[in-house]
């Protein structure tokens, strides 16, 4: 096996139907990505990243094309490829503890002890340092610590993939870049493979290995591929000065407001 | 300003805050209390002089006083019979223990107290029956909502045999329970009154309909983020069902529950009559047919009991709602 095709997104194309002809959505998809690699989808919006993250999550289903995990094709939603949604979506009728004891239990009920469960659970929260509001309900904690959760409860799964949909869109800057710190240091400690979706272009070139920035749709397709050689650990405070940061920031804004100009801003002028 | 005046002030503005507080508090009384017992007491006038101007053949129409007048009567009416009975069972006893004293082998008859039911008697009798028939109701309507809300293609199925029967009257229900009941129910020593499960299966036919319908839209637009955590998961239908399910369609479970109560409480009167099940709606026909000069206030009676039951059960279902509901900062009314 080489290295670098852990996961593969092999020439994925996807059509929605419709009343009329079908929406072609994503057309020739081709990526490869490495175990414990960081890559992150940029692209304006409804260029179909969340669209790519789905069909890799399995819960839209390709046209054609196939993605393939640790050379076996993915069919179906499951736990090794734990999804963070944007919108936490923790179930509010339990706790901080039993949303993350509900995702646990799917994945370890035959492998782990009722007493070992427990320990990863708590070792989980820990990791988002939401340990404090484990009885908690969701709607008593921040949207911020609400995300922490979503996060751990992935975690918790140990999913070979982490796939991430604008897991910070609805946070405001300063919890925002918390979480980011949170999720450089605990990618860096376990070494997860991650896919996250973003537009931000600051969080795309700070936090990831690779940038994969997508055209414009219909049949939106991976335009360009940045790769992001800074050192780990990185401080956001340091490279704000970084001329290699800002050089990769300036590579990516160019493509996404001169190559592939916004199509909305296009409408206007 | 000097320290005085300013303590002058402080006290001042005090006075003037608590006063501003009273006048609150006293709104507020206002808009709890007063408001709805005005509201009463204009109905009651109101109701007072119509009833003044209407005679039937069977005398006046009853105004608040006579109403008044013969629930005291049917209170002492109860009180009476309950007295009758305590003594019969006194002079059984009684009876009994003599012929025991005089052979200590002696068959004793114990015989059941053969008086009529009380209006109160009659009441709960009611409050059984539209129970046994929602109970039903539910068993059936909860679960065939979760079915067809979770699955298209059996919500296509059922959907128009639930909008078919949906809009039918109990009354035309009622002869074709009667005669199933008649014909599936024999039995030697029966269970129940065959009276008793006409009525409540007539109430359950009629109260099906809204817990079923607002079941089927709970469960059908359950957050689409929801289900997909759900999928991720790879949880199996039951789980599903019981952790992501049921909980977040429980707030629309609960309003048709209500609906259906509400529904089985003003079915159950009219199956009564008909199917002469001894509870309130028998009561109302009995004094129809009655026809003294004290049937109408009688009646009047029951109809206001009906109105206060059927809203003493509608705060029990929103306190039961409150009980499950995990949303505890929801607001329900």
């Amino acid at each position: 096996m080489i290295e670098d095709s852990y996961l593969q997104i092999s020439q994925v194309g996807i059509e929605f139907p419709t009343d009329g002809e079908p929406f072609r959505a994503l057309q020739d998809v081709q990526l490869k990505i490495a175990k414990g690699e960081f890559v992150s989808l940029i692209g304006h919006s409804g260029c179909g990243k969340s669209t790519v993250l789905n069909i890799v999550a399995g819960l839209y289903k390709a046209t054609e094309g196939a993605v393939i995990l640790e050379e076996r094709e993915v069919s179906e939603p499951g736990p090794d490829r734990a999804v963070v949604f944007q919108n936490h979506a923790l179930l509010p009728w339990l706790s901080v503890y039993q949303n993350v004891e509900l995702a646990v239990k799917c994945v370890f009920k035959k492998t782990k002890t009722e007493h070992e469960i427990k320990d990863w659970i708590e070792h989980n929260l820990s990791l988002v340092h939401m340990d404090h509001a484990m009885h908690k309900l969701p709607n008593e904690i921040s949207g911020g610590m609400k995300q922490r959760v979503g996060i751990a409860r992935c975690l918790a799964m140990q999913p070979k993939v982490l796939l991430m949909d604008e897991p910070f869109g609805a946070l405001d800057a300063l919890t925002r870049a918390h979480l980011q710190d949170s999720l450089m240091e605990i990618q860096q400690q376990l070494g997860n493979t991650v896919i996250m979706i973003t537009h931000d272009v600051d969080e795309a070139v700070l936090l990831s290995d690779r940038i994969v920035m997508m055209t414009n749709g219909p049949a939106a397709s991976i335009g360009e591929v940045l790769s992001i050689d800074l050192p780990r650990p990185r401080d956001r405070v340091v490279l704000a000065e970084d001329p290699e940061f800002n050089n990769y920031r300036q590579q990516v804004l160019r493509f996404l407001y001169e190559k592939q100009r916004n199509p909305a801003a296009k409408a206007v002028a | 300003m000097s320290a005085t005046s300013i303590m002058a002030k402080v006290s001042e503005l005090r006075k003037l805050a608590t006063l501003e507080n009273f006048k609150l508090l006293i709104d507020n009384g206002i808009r709890a209390m007063a408001l709805p017992v005005l509201g009463i007491c204009m109905f009651l006038l109101l109701w007072q002089l119509v009833a003044n101007n209407i005679v039937t053949s069977l005398g006046q129409f009853p105004g608040p006083t006579q109403v008044y007048e013969q629930s005291q009567n049917l209170v002492a009416d109860h009180n009476r019979e309950r007295n009758k009975e305590a003594s019969f069972y006194e002079r059984q006893e009684k009876r009994n223990a003599k012929k025991l004293e005089k052979n200590p082998d002696a068959k004793v008859k114990v015989r059941t107290y053969p008086g009529k039911a009380t209006f109160f008697d009659q009441i709960v009798t009611s409050l059984i029956t539209v129970a046994f028939g929602f109970l039903i109701a539910t068993l059936v309507a909860v679960p065939l909502g979760i079915v067809c809300g979770l699955s298209e293609s059996a919500y296509r199925c059922v959907n128009p045999i639930i909008q078919t029967f949906k809009p039918v009257s109990p009354l035309a229900w009622l002869p074709l329970v009667t005669m199933v009941v008649s014909a599936l129910y024999v039995s030697e020593d029966p269970f129940f009154e065959k009276s008793f499960l006409t009525s409540a299966f007539t109430v359950a036919l009629c109260c099906l309909w809204p817990t079923v319908v607002n079941t089927i839209v709970g469960v059908a637009s359950i957050d689409r983020d929801l289900i997909n955590v759900s999928r991720v998961l790879q949880l199996n239908a039951w789980v599903h069902i019981r952790k992501i399910v049921i909980p977040s369609a429980i707030p629309m479970i609960f309003t048709g529950l209500r609906l259906s109560l509400a529904t089985g409480w003003m079915v159950l009167i009219a199956a009564e009559m008909l199917a002469q099940n001894p509870g309130l709606g028998k009561f109302i026909w009995d004094e129809f047919q009655n026809g003294s000069s004290h049937s109408l206030g009688r009646i009047m009676v029951a109809v206001l009991v009906i109105g206060i039951i059927g809203f003493a059960l509608d705060r029990l279902m929103l306190a039961l709602q409150r009980a499950v509901s995990w949303d505890k900062q929801a607001i329900l009314r």
